[in-house]
């Protein structure tokens, strides 16, 4: 069903607090239990109940990649899909990423060493993108890096040395 | 951006989704892979009142040979059609095309059915279907019927599905070789087309359809009566844009997406050979 203007007040009238249900899903390689209303993003349940803000919302309309996290190992921008549709499913954050408190993931390294961030907005999702990345394409060439990273946008424009840190890390030589 | 409140129910096969749609009628929208539908409810441009989630039917995600054919599960995501070894081999462009929608996100989410049962024109795969000749396969409480694309698009964001059906396959025909191509015209990376183009052999005939040039996605038949006849690439090519009613938006035109129209399809035709 879709409204136009004149059923702006039905809409606002069902913005008050629906019925909840229960998910449980793994993240990070916990189990969560919570009881979630069924609209609320998956991003937000991340960051607002689990309290991992790592994750960050940019344009909130599945354009920018900065949400970007991994469900059951694939690239997913947690903006764009409901909590409930994580129930039962494997969920890893950019805090997941690393080995320990102490190291850093080898994508996590390749971007510090190659410099592939400025303000840092949108290097979680960046990160957890070119992992998925690797995993599907493990040799990727330069275009291929650029294009598997569409998904993800970076306002300082730094992608020069983004595509580098995925390249660096993919045990490729540098451009 | 979060959507009015609704209600979730999770169906785990197509005849239980098919029954609570009855259930519920009209309120309720099917749940798939949720990225057409999710940013249409975050803008309260859908307020379905019950989502009926279908994202773990998992037997309707496949690429089936069926000896003159190929049948697709209408749950299949685009990252599987895009990497799927049968659908490469025997209809390249669907499997081309699949790898030109979003972004590799929104391919690990989305799914085939979801993009046709959506019917944007603007989108990638009602138009390579269309071109196809595909044919979209509905279950609902009665029964399965076959529908031809032809048939399928009816106007913005509407098919002919009934209020109590579901897409279950799409059905394409084999179309191996080289000669397809689709040319897709946007701003950005991840955009969708202001005009796109699919132009493929099936068979003995040559299909072109287009993609943002209508309400619909649209076979551009003025070309293909010209290639028919014997026009060259070139000729039928001015051909693209006739009896088209494109869209006006903040990216084009009317009268530019008709001359993107001729020049894509000019270039489609040229590159497949066709």
């Amino acid at each position: 069903m879709v409204l136009g203007a004149d059923a702006s007040s039905f809409i606002f009238a069902r913005d008050e607090k629906g019925d909840t249900v229960e998910i449980s899903v793994t993240v990070n390689g916990g189990t969560k239990s919570d009881e979630v209303e069924p609209r609320t993003l998956l991003v937000y349940y991340l960051r607002e109940e689990l309290g991992l803000t790592g994750t960050n919302v940019g344009c909130d309309t599945s354009s920018c990649g900065a949400c970007t996290v991994h469900v059951n190992g694939e690239s997913v921008k947690s903006c764009t899909m409901l909590a409930v549709q994580a129930d039962g499913q494997d969920v890893v954050t950019i805090e997941g990423l690393a080995p320990s408190a102490t190291e850093l993931h080898p994508m996590q390294e390749s971007f510090r060493e190659n410099h592939g961030l400025q303000c840092g907005y949108c290097t979680p999702g960046m990160v957890m993108a070119a992992c998925s990345l690797l995993k599907e394409n493990p040799s990727p060439t330069e275009i291929e890096v650029r294009e598997g990273l569409e998904g993800n946008l970076c306002r300082c424009t730094g992608y020069h040395n983004i595509v580098k840190s995925v390249l660096a890390c993919s045990g490729q030589d540098l451009l | 951006m979060i959507p009015a409140a609704f209600d979730y129910v999770r169906a785990h096969s197509a005849q239980e989704a098919i029954s609570l749609l009855g259930e519920y009628g009209d309120e309720a929208k099917l749940l798939a892979g949720g990225h057409s539908l999710l940013p249409m409810m975050k803008l309260r441009l859908a307020v379905p009142t019950v989502l009926i989630d279908i994202g773990r039917v998992d037997d309707l995600s496949y690429v089936r040979d069926q000896g003159d054919h190929l049948s697709i599960g209408a749950l299949t995501k685009h990252g599987f059609l895009e990497t799927n070894a049968l659908l490469n081999a025997e209809c390249p462009i669907l499997a081309h095309v699949a790898s030109k929608v979003g972004d590799p996100q929104v391919r690990h989410r989305g799914t085939i059915g979801g993009s046709l049962a959506h019917s944007d024109s603007a989108s990638d795969l009602p138009a390579a279907v269309l071109a196809l000749g595909g044919t979209i396969v509905a279950q609902g409480p009665s029964g399965v019927r076959e529908i031809s694309s032809r048939d399928f698009f009816t106007g913005y964001f509407e098919s002919s599905l009934a209020e109590d059906e579901m897409l279950t396959e799409i059905r394409v025909p084999k179309s191996p070789g080289v000669n397809w191509n689709y040319q897709k015209f946007n701003r950005r990376a991840q955009d969708w087309a202001i005009v796109g183009v699919a132009a493929v052999r099936v068979g003995d005939s040559t299909n072109v359809s287009l993609v943002n040039m209508g309400s619909t996605p649209i076979r551009a038949e003025g070309v293909e009566e010209a290639l028919k006849s014997g026009a060259k690439a070139e000729e039928a090519a001015l051909h693209a844009a006739d009896d088209t009613d494109p869209p006006t938006d903040l990216n084009a035109s009317p009268e530019y997406r008709a001359h993107l129209a001729r020049v894509l399809t000019k270039r489609a035709l040229q590159a497949s050979g066709l």
